[in-house]
């Protein structure tokens, strides 16, 4: 974990939500924080460093260009979850993979152009590991907002 | 992925999504690379969040590394006849990033699944708390986060 100061937990908090879409981004999010454009590009540089920033970039529905996505949850034998995490990792289409201590452990989402591949996929990580799974696909979605707030 | 998507804007997704440069000029290359003008580059961003193939153009942030170190997956066994109701309340909740329903299974009853992450995990623990009392929905469980195999953004 690191150490933040104010102005980082401002920007981190602004960059979420409100990232102005201009050919010069960072002069306008320096303005409207009220810090030279300079100053703003070094702390991101170091909050991306540090970890404490992934990326700027565009939050893609896959949906709406075609794709589809599910979640699954994977039993693994408790002693091997490490080894059947890293073969679903090997997948590049698994976005998200965390282990959940639970009858289910292994839980992870993975996104395709379509069902079919979704489908394939799925059956090679059950064949890859030979664990039960579930496929828990999205019925309804009540929200994806993922902003975190920085305090 | 997808046919629903010219070249050129399909190209602008396929590089910003991996993240843009912390530069004056950040649509600069890709710019050069495409043939357009940065403004144009812009334009297109902007007219593909219109049209939600973009969701949010902005930060994803390591929430792990800042100290918001819990992160729970909740997960409630709603009557279907009340998911819609349910699921808005849960929804209203800042904590929540995430909430969908899913489908059931015979050793699987849950079907609202909600993302609640926090500083620790008895703040996730109270916030479902609160939204158990909030809903009426008791039947739930906190499935913690112990190891994070990948998180990538969703790829093209």
């Amino acid at each position: 974990m690191i150490r933040l100061d104010e102005m980082d937990k401002r920007i981190l908090n602004e960059i979420q939500l409100e990232f102005p879409l201009s050919v010069n981004p960072y002069a306008v999010l320096a303005e409207r924080i009220g810090i030279p454009e300079e100053e703003l590009l070094k702390r991101l540089e170091r909050l991306n460093n540090q970890g404490a920033l992934r990326r700027i970039g565009p939050m893609i529905n896959t949906r709406k260009i075609g794709g589809t996505s599910t979640l699954i949850a994977l039993k693994a034998p408790d002693s091997q979850t490490h080894e059947i995490g890293e073969i679903i990792n090997k997948h590049p289409e698994v976005s998200h993979n965390y282990l959940r201590p639970a009858e289910y452990n292994i839980w992870f989402t993975i996104s395709a152009a379509n069902r079919e591949r979704l489908d394939t996929i799925i059956k090679q990580i059950v064949d890859e590991t030979g664990c039960p799974i579930l496929d828990l696909p999205t019925k309804r979605l009540f929200k994806i907002g993922v902003k975190f707030d920085v305090r | 992925m997808s046919d629903k998507l010219d070249p050129l804007s399909r190209k602008i997704l396929e590089v910003t999504q991996h993240g843009i440069e912390y530069t004056h000029s950040p649509f600069k290359e890709i710019a050069e690379e495409t043939g357009l003008s940065e403004q144009e580059i812009v334009d297109r961003l902007k007219e593909m969040q219109n049209q939600g193939i973009i969701r949010r153009f902005g930060a994803s942030i390591g929430h792990r590394t800042i100290g918001i170190t819990a992160n729970a997956m909740c997960i409630w066994n709603v009557p279907d006849e009340r998911v819609e109701e349910v699921g808005k309340v849960m929804s209203n909740f800042s904590e929540v990033t995430h909430c969908y329903e899913r489908p059931r299974y015979p050793d699987w009853p849950y079907n609202l699944f909600t993302m609640v992450h926090s500083y620790s995990k008895k703040d996730c623990e109270e916030i479902a708390g609160k939204i158990a009392d909030a809903t009426g929905i008791y039947d739930y469980r906190l499935l913690f986060s112990e190891h994070e195999f990948k998180k990538t953004g969703v790829r093209l």
